[in-house]
């Protein structure tokens, strides 16, 4: 083997362990039952979205904004069904004032964020919202989670999953730069 | 600009009266599930079902109401969902049309009542009666059936696609800027969600 292959042969077994959890992560979520994720489209979420879409028992929605995905996912509640919102740490700011109908109606609910404007980050742009989204999904009465390596992502999703729907919290995995790689600028 | 309400030139395309034209574009309501914007709608809806389970009205988190109704309608695709809006609420989350048209659940409809107003807060004029076109806005984001409803006439013609359509409904009626009926609904959103689930709940135990 050519040092040139042998390099783009273990370039691609480690991302393929990179991306390992987000498999064992979408497989977590429908062996949990959920059967609607709503997102807008984002590079963080590629692996859920796309299993999402391949999957012929689930709804796979995109949004034009986070915060439709709020509404939809208390719409889904209301009718039985689990959902979880994909978004990025962006998409928090887009979502505020629609969390007051999952904080006063008591709504289990789930979202996944990949974050921006985190460990990294070289795009300034990002920061600002990076810096908030703990505190203003905090003061929404939603309650975050961060995950830093790959072997906690299913352990911390699964606790979240319990404390949402059988505990009748909000619940906000975020996904952080650590785990998820700072996308280079 | 001002409010304008009693201008004829205005009036002219906004003649129905709320509090008769929801109910008669309704009909039998029993057979839906409703989702209310809040304000106006709200108080429409839940005056029609007397503040029954069957309709979550929502009292704040404006925009909510299409997304609701179509979480619902996914999760419940054996009932037909009927989400209200009033024209500010929709305008206020209008990319949901599109998120909705790309669906295209066939057991969903959306109405929105069209006062041309924020009547809530005084009745200052919205986007909609200074030239923009909600049901254009639908058929634009792919929402296949669309219908504006301007006089009590048209209705049956709402009534029948509400109930017939096998693909997601957009209804746009007018009518005029004045109040909904005065009902005192239940405003806890917490109490609202558990007894619309316990009513489905009840359904379903009873082969519903």
């Amino acid at each position: 083997m050519s040092a040139a292959v042998h390099a783009e042969s273990r370039v691609k077994a480690k991302e393929a362990a990179r991306a390992g959890w987000q498999y064992e992560l979408y497989d977590l979520l429908r062996r949990n039952n959920f059967t609607q994720f709503a997102y807008v489209p984002d590079a963080g979420h590629t692996v859920l979205i796309n299993e999402s879409l391949a999957d012929a028992e689930v709804e796979s929605i995109a949004l034009t904004t986070e915060e439709e995905g709020v509404a939809m996912m208390a719409g889904a509640e209301l009718g039985g069904a689990r959902g979880v919102l994909l978004m990025q740490s962006s998409g928090a700011g887009n979502c505020v004032n629609l969390l007051s109908l999952i904080a006063g109606g008591r709504f289990p609910f789930l979202t996944l964020l990949s974050m921006r404007g985190d460990f990294g980050e070289g795009n300034p742009w990002q920061m600002p919202m990076g810096r908030a989204v703990e505190p203003v999904l905090e003061a929404m009465s939603v309650r975050c989670l961060r995950v830093d390596r790959p072997e906690d992502v299913v352990p911390v999703v699964s606790a979240a999953i319990t404390m949402a729907f059988q505990g009748g919290e909000a619940v906000a995995v975020l996904l952080t730069q650590k785990l998820i790689g700072a996308k280079a600028f | 600009m001002k409010a304008n309400v009693g201008n004829p030139e205005f009036d002219e395309r906004y003649v129905l009266d709320r509090r008769e034209a929801v109910p008669a574009l309704v009909g039998g309501h029993k057979e839906f599930l409703f989702i209310a914007g809040l304000a106006g709608t709200a108080r429409d809806v839940t005056s029609l079902v007397n503040d029954g389970p069957s309709a979550y009205g929502l009292g704040g988190a404006m925009g909510a109401a299409t997304m609701m109704g179509l979480g619902l309608a996914l999760a419940r695709p054996d009932r037909t969902v009927i989400a209200f809006c009033g024209d500010g609420e929709l305008l206020m989350n209008v990319g949901s049309l599109a998120t909705i048209g790309v669906r295209n659940p066939p057991n969903l409809r959306i109405v929105c009542v069209d006062n041309g107003h924020y009547g809530e807060t005084g009745y200052q004029r919205s986007h909609t009666s200074l030239g923009v076109d909600l049901e254009k806005i639908a058929v634009g984001s792919g929402i296949r059936r669309t219908l504006t409803i301007g006089t009590a006439a048209e209705l049956p013609k709402g009534s029948k696609l509400l109930r017939e359509s096998e693909d997601a409904v957009f209804i746009l009626m007018r009518v005029k800027p004045t109040d909904p009926p005065k009902f005192k609904r239940t405003l806890d959103p917490a109490v609202c969600r558990v007894r619309f689930k316990a009513a489905l709940a009840d359904a379903a135990r009873a082969g519903g």
